[in-house]
């Protein structure tokens, strides 16, 4: 599954990267490498984007960009 | 590297500045340490040829020695992937034409986003240079349940760290007193960065450390950091192997390579995967989190100001209230800043001689002046507007409510409120795109942000529409006025959209932002740090786009005064003038527009401003005091017959055709200055104007053509 998947509250750990996504480092600099987790937030008024937090901070980014980053199965935190 | 400081010696006799860089992530409070070390003695300008601002202020230590630091862009990498990063880091690294070396870089971090600050302060670390790392608000930190071992962490990194708050200025005396500190240290500890984990017992990327140890004399730690960097990048490797020519390198790299790929991480990220690793085992050590079970206040706020429906519903309160303040409150000082530019100018009138020197100072010079400052107000409304959106946190849930509108023409949600305030006048629009992260973003919008019918143009379409548009209502509900209005409003959006569409796609190279963009938790704005910026906006307007304006002002009040007919009375007979003779000699590449000659006059004079059109109408039809609702103007415009063929000069196409080209055209050398101000280049300006003049012209042509072809007049 991707992170586009996710419903707001959902929790995952990001498991690796579809193809394409390695010549676009900006996300691993900003921390979502491989082993981190990643919450699903909320999605914008309008569908898209999507708001997610990780490592302490928000994030917001696009659905196209979210179907890329895969997860491992996803768990609910309080 | 045998001293801390390159130019010690220099820098006791006090007559050199040491040079300290400060760098960190966007949002980590970098601004606010800046102006906290710095207070007002700082300078902003850009980097020769682009539209990275530099920004440099200078500082004393207590023991009397002068300081530069440098304000770089806000950064996640110093791998230089954008034009910010890569200016950044070629003044980190030494290697930038326009930064002296540096003897000192401060890191700032967020406490409460400590992994991604220590994953930039990791690079920088590894560059030899000393450095301090700064983790502000700290204050944060502790409310969100963030306790952080400040101790064992310099341990851990072997760096000096202070924590601070910024925005009260706790922590800047300690951050004052550790600069002096280092400053008298007298060697420079070999800084090899803290970049250890569990990595280097990995059995494929050993052998690569220990080549680097045999062939190079590579101490581990720097055999590791060189290890990873030709295992994840293919530049790094070629530099190696292309010196040594050797191929026992190249083997080892691609076996780890491979490895790594097969363990499903793509050799590519080794590094910065690395790195976090790294990090977070540092982090796990040093750090107690302990979260809040409450959701946080920021959450709260979200769940409105994000909401489905109440979200935009508040935004769209939000963002109307600004612009009308823009508009409105604007209003009162502008008339007041012409009114006393007005007597300024009698007062010079009445005290000096007539002659060509009085006429130079009042109509060219004083009102040229003028010119330049009647925008500030709108400019330093809209910037204290803006800066309290940005500062507050909401300013990213504007872009993220946006967004999805704005991703189909190529740009993202941060290019909203520069392209909406262009609706009240381009020139803050385009200083507002600043707050566009993105380079090839933000050079679009400041691009497509003339197209929208900003207030200056109000005036020529109400004349025009007021003469010319006939008051009929379609079935008592559509009125043809207000309808040709909207008209105007919404071609110049839809121009825009088709501009930046084609841009992006074939003219202006980069990577889109694809909208990776922090929400920065809402915070309340320290109101000096808000006024610091509207200053600064204002003086950079007036300093830069200011002398563009005036020297263009003194033209064309040269052109619109000489050569002298009647010099006795100092009537302006204008179409004797230069600019009437200009009028005249564009007239025949003009009328298939559907333009005289006097329009001709009109266009020439309002590059000055737009509105200029209507006073350059009513001189010319010789109206008293013409303003656009003056009747007499649009009577003397529509009796108006051509002198050879006795046909009305002005019919219902041609103001049609009059009001296309103001839409289109850049009839604003305000708006040429600030672009080139903000671009820092003449190309993009020059290119735009030409760019525009040609669809200004060939819609005003078609529309022209096809209304007499079809039969209207």
């Amino acid at each position: 599954m991707t992170l586009d998947d996710l419903n707001p509250g959902e929790e995952a750990v990001i498991s690796g990267y579809a193809n394409e996504i390695t010549d676009d480092f900006r996300l691993l600099e900003m921390g979502l490498i491989i082993g981190s987790k990643i919450k699903f937030i909320k999605n914008a008024p309008f569908g898209d984007p999507i708001q997610v937090r990780l490592r302490g901070y928000d994030l917001s980014l696009r659905r196209n960009l979210a179907k890329r980053i895969l997860l491992s199965k996803p768990f609910l935190t309080s | 590297m045998a001293e801390v400081f390159h130019n010690q010696q220099l820098a006791s006799s006090n007559e050199k500045k040491l040079n300290i860089a400060l760098v960190g992530n966007p949002n980590c409070g970098k601004t606010t340490l800046f102006n906290a070390l710095t207070g007002l003695r700082q300078k902003v300008a850009n980097y020769p040829g682009v539209t990275v601002e530099r920004k440099f202020g200078d500082f004393a230590d207590s023991e009397g020695t002068k300081f530069r630091l440098i304000d770089l862009p806000g950064l996640y990498s110093i791998a230089s992937r954008s034009l910010d990063e890569k200016i950044a880091s070629d003044i980190i690294t030494g290697s930038s034409p326009h930064e002296p070396p540096l003897d000192l870089i401060i890191v700032a971090a967020d406490a409460t986003n400590l992994g991604r600050g220590l994953f930039l302060c990791s690079q920088i670390d590894e560059l030899g240079i000393p450095i301090i790392l700064v983790l502000n608000m700290m204050d944060v930190a502790e409310k969100e349940g963030i306790k952080i071992d400040v101790q064992a962490l310099s341990e851990n990194l072997q760096i000096p760290i202070i924590p601070a708050v910024a925005k009260k200025e706790i922590g800047i005396p300690e951050l004052r007193q550790a600069i002096t500190t280092i400053k008298n240290q007298k060697k420079n500890p070999q800084k090899t960065g803290f970049l250890f984990s569990n990595i280097e017992k990995n059995g494929v990327v050993k052998p690569i450390i220990s080549w680097f140890g045999n062939a190079h004399k590579m101490s581990a730690k720097v055999a590791l950091i060189e290890a990873l960097k030709v295992i994840s990048d293919d530049k790094s490797l070629q530099r190696w192997t292309a010196n040594s020519g050797d191929h026992e390198l190249n083997g080892l790299v691609q076996k780890a390579r491979e490895s790594f790929s097969k363990n499903t991480i793509p050799w590519e990220q080794v590094e910065i995967q690395a790195r976090y690793d790294a990090i977070d085992k540092i982090i796990n050590k040093v750090v107690i989190h302990r979260p809040n079970p409450e959701p946080s206040l920021n959450d709260k706020i979200d769940r409105f100001l994000t909401h489905k429906i109440l979200g935009p519903i508040i935004m769209f309160l939000v963002l109307s209230a600004i612009f009308q303040a823009v508009y409105s409150w604007a209003e009162a000082p502008m008339e007041l800043i012409e009114n006393s530019i007005a007597s300024t100018g009698e007062v010079v009138r009445h005290y000096l001689p007539a002659g060509m020197l009085r006429d130079l100072l009042v109509d060219g010079v004083i009102s040229g002046v003028g010119a330049v400052l009647v925008f500030l107000p709108q400019i330093m409304l809209l910037f204290l507007f803006v800066s309290i959106l940005e500062d507050s946190g909401y300013l990213s849930r504007v872009a993220f409510i946006l967004d999805r509108a704005m991703a189909r023409i190529g740009l993202s949600g941060q290019s909203v409120i520069p392209l909406l305030s262009s609706f009240a006048c381009a020139i803050p629009g385009i200083m507002a795109a600043r707050t566009i992260h993105n380079t090839r973003d933000r050079l679009i919008t400041i691009l497509v942000a003339p197209f929208m019918s900003c207030s200056a143009r109000l005036p020529v379409y109400t004349l025009m529409i007021g003469a010319f548009i006939p008051n009929i209502w379609f079935g008592g509900f559509f009125y043809l006025p207000a309808l040709t209005l909207l008209g105007m409003y919404f071609l110049g959006i839809v121009i825009s959209i088709l501009s930046a569409s084609l841009l992006g796609k074939f003219v202006i190279k980069g990577q889109s932002s694809n909208f990776i963009m922090e929400l920065p938790p809402y915070r309340i704005p320290v109101w000096r740090f808000i006024f610091l910026r509207v200053y600064e906006a204002g003086s950079a307007f007036v300093k830069n786009a200011g002398k563009i304006i005036l020297a263009i002002s003194i033209i064309l009040w040269f052109l619109a005064t000489f050569p002298r007919t009647d010099s006795a009375n100092n009537s302006n007979n204008i179409d004797q003038t230069y600019a009437g003779q200009l009028g005249h000699f564009i007239e025949p590449a003009i009328q298939p527009l559907g333009f005289d000659w006097k329009i001709g006059v009109g266009l020439i004079t309002s590059f000055a401003a737009r509105e200029v059109m209507v006073s350059t109408l009513g001189t010319l039809y010789n109206i008293q005091d013409a303003d656009e609702t003056s009747i007499g103007l649009r009577d003397a415009m529509k009796k108006d017959k051509n002198d050879i063929t006795g046909k009305p000069v002005f019919t219902h196409l041609t103001a049609l055709s009059l009001m296309v080209f103001f839409v289109l055209a850049c009839q604003c050398m305000s708006t040429l200055a600030i672009i080139r101000r903000e671009t820092n280049t003449w190309r993009w300006p020059l290119a735009l104007f030409i760019y525009m003049l040609i669809l200004a012209y060939s819609a005003s042509f078609v529309l022209y053509q096809t209304g007499l072809f079809l039969g209207f007049t």
